[in-house]
């Protein structure tokens, strides 16, 4: 042990010349600065966990290069004269990347649970919602940052979108909308299941079926008829859609911009309060 | 310190009660802490003593009961409750992939202290835990008996009037457990009153002076430790036999030889692995001397053989019919 040995410490060297009165703010400022502290200190743990970090960058990857290569042509057939194959993918596959990533939020809920941080943050003096929060504004940042890789890979492998300024900024609005919804419902898996294990595989069986069912690779045309109705409409369709719009120039994509939205608001309406009741509910067992 | 605490108990608790499901895990306890002292919260796995701890520390909410810490009222006030109240301990822990430092300084900031106050506390803190060479490596790196030190560190922050140690030195090797007893002594020689539970009996020995044994849910005996061995009386002799010798018998003829020494139907505890047995040897008795020639004339031939004075062991053994440090292992 490189310590010195702790006898050695008397009482006196114990008390401290500090004033240790906490700031007193209200509890909205109080909620933010304590997230943005959580938040800081999950980014923290990334870059030292890098097999995880690579984990989460490779997956979407993996996924762009398989679609990309095996089944482009066939997705081609599907699609009317003139639509890119590459483009069309490629979008499905950056919001699928993106609705996964909200699991890391599960996950790390799951994991400072297990190892006893949850109780720690419990006992102090904040805001208890930011230890979700928190999560939340560093799993965006890893969502951000595996993104754009996706992307850079992307145009690499020859994804051409026509979007213009306005609309990059509006896909991207859409994706950040769609990627902090799936962190609340991340959380909530999170808060729901007692093992970091069962988060996982559960958020992994929930989301898979919703990004398949969907616009996402194919079009909904193509699904068996009793899926159809569902796949079209469902609210991670309509993000899909909504982005691939946007970036690749399709017609009358508005309308189903402003229902992705309304659809995400009316989910966040309802999972906020879960996940804070949740939170709450589950210290009490 | 910012948050001294002048009033006579700092912790008082008074029928905690709360029920799992089926499970009845508290059943009216009442804990009463004297500010400046240390009460040991004593009891097997199981026994309720995490239960207490989650309720003082506002992490659970009893069913019924009452729970005030420094002044404040534990259920009606949580939030400001856990600025008077340190917890540190197996349940509460500290994050395994930060550094010591930064771990300090998260927790400075989320109890509310400026980032350059909580960064200042965290020099002072790791100075004084012995803990300024390895501040910047991460935990994981730490051994055991620095990491409690860091957890310990991260519940002083705010230098709360009352510490709630849940078994501090569980796991602990035999060194890094007498440290953490001397920073405990050293904090209350600076007047934090701390609460600590704990499933070894010499560890309440040393530090608490008082000692509250629950068990099933209730409180059973309370007292100091000298006032509970002094509950059971006399002295203990232990005997370790070979393996030559029947523990059946010995047992009968340790208890023949009880009876001959005045006690009525003495307990024998016998420990089968050790071959060791332990029978009460009354004050006044005529000593060693005559203890040696009376097991003799029982033909016993110990390999081994001591006298005594009770152990808390021996009373937890009296108190609840099975020893401190067995028990199921359950999360309570």
């Amino acid at each position: 042990m490189s310590s010195t040995p702790i006898a050695e410490t008397s009482a006196d060297r114990l008390s401290t010349a500090l004033d240790l009165t906490p700031r007193s703010k209200s509890p909205f400022a109080q909620l933010m600065s304590d997230s943005l502290v959580i938040g800081w200190r999950n980014l923290l743990r990334v870059p030292r966990q890098i097999d995880w970090l690579v984990g989460v960058t490779i997956m979407p990857l993996m996924f762009l290069l398989m679609f990309r290569y095996i089944f482009a042509g066939t997705v081609q057939m599907t699609l009317p004269q003139g639509v890119s194959a590459v483009n069309y993918l490629v979008v499905g596959i950056l919001v699928q990347g993106i609705v996964f990533s909200g699991m890391n939020t599960g996950y790390g809920l799951a994991q400072d649970a297990k190892e006893g941080l949850m109780d720690r943050f419990r006992s102090l003096p904040m805001q208890h919602l930011a230890v979700v929060m928190g999560r939340i504004v560093a799993d965006m940042a890893i969502a951000i940052f595996t993104t754009i890789i996706t992307v850079l890979v992307a145009f690499a492998v020859g994804f051409r979108p026509t979007a213009g300024v306005g609309e990059w900024l509006a896909a991207i609005g859409i994706m950040l909308l769609t990627a902090f919804v799936f962190c609340w419902l991340g959380a909530v898996i999170g808060l729901a299941l007692k093992t970091v294990e069962a988060v996982s595989s559960i958020g992994f069986s929930a989301i898979m079926p919703l990004t398949f069912i969907s616009s996402a690779f194919i079009s909904t045309d193509f699904l068996p008829s009793w899926l159809q109705g569902f796949a079209a409409n469902q609210p991670f369709s309509l993000s899909v859609n909504a982005t691939r719009g946007l970036l690749n120039g399709y017609p009358d994509v508005g309308n189903t911009a402003w229902l992705t939205v309304v659809w995400w608001i009316g989910t966040l309406i309802v999972v906020v309060p879960l996940t804070y009741w949740m939170f709450k509910k589950r210290g009490e067992s | 310190m910012p948050n001294a605490f002048s009033g006579e108990f700092a912790v008082e608790a008074t029928g905690l009660k709360k029920t799992y499901g089926e499970t009845q895990a508290l059943k009216g306890v009442d804990i009463r802490v004297r500010t400046g002292t240390v009460l040991g919260l004593l009891g097997p796995n199981g026994a309720g003593k995490t239960t207490a701890v989650r309720i003082l520390t506002t992490l659970l909410k009893p069913d019924s009961g009452e729970a005030v810490v420094a002044g404040v009222d534990v259920l009606r006030d949580p939030n400001r409750a856990r600025e008077v109240i340190g917890l540190s301990g197996q349940y509460a822990a500290v994050d395994e992939i930060l550094t010591g430092r930064e771990n300090l300084v998260m927790f400075g900031q989320l109890y509310g202290l400026p980032k350059s106050v909580a960064r200042q506390r965290a020099v002072e803190l790791l100075a004084q835990f012995g803990l300024t060479d390895a501040g910047d490596r991460i935990l994981k790196t730490y051994s055991g008996g620095m990491r409690r030190r860091l957890d310990l560190a991260a519940s002083l922050i705010v230098a709360p009037p009352v510490l709630v140690l849940d078994e501090p030195t569980t796991g602990l090797d035999p060194r890094s457990r007498a440290d953490m007893w001397q920073v405990i002594e050293n904090l209350v020689a600076d007047g934090t009153t701390v609460l600590l539970t704990t499933q070894y009996l010499e560890e309440a020995d040393r530090l608490a002076h008082e000692i509250v044994v629950i068990d099933h849910g209730l409180v059973i005996a309370q007292g100091t430790a000298d006032e509970l061995k002094t509950q059971l009386g006399g002295e203990r002799l232990d005997i370790s036999v070979s393996e030559s010798t029947d523990l059946a018998e010995a047992e009968a003829s340790l208890q023949r030889l009880a009876a001959r020494w005045g006690v009525e139907n003495a307990e024998v505890v016998v420990e089968p692995h050790t071959r060791r047995l332990t029978v009460p040897y009354p004050a006044g008795s005529a000593g060693l001397m005559q203890a040696v020639r009376d097991l003799d004339s029982e033909n016993l031939h110990p390999t081994d053989f001591s006298l005594r004075r009770p152990t808390l062991d021996d009373v937890f053994l009296q108190l609840t019919g099975h020893a401190a440090e067995e028990g199921t292992g359950s999360y309570e």
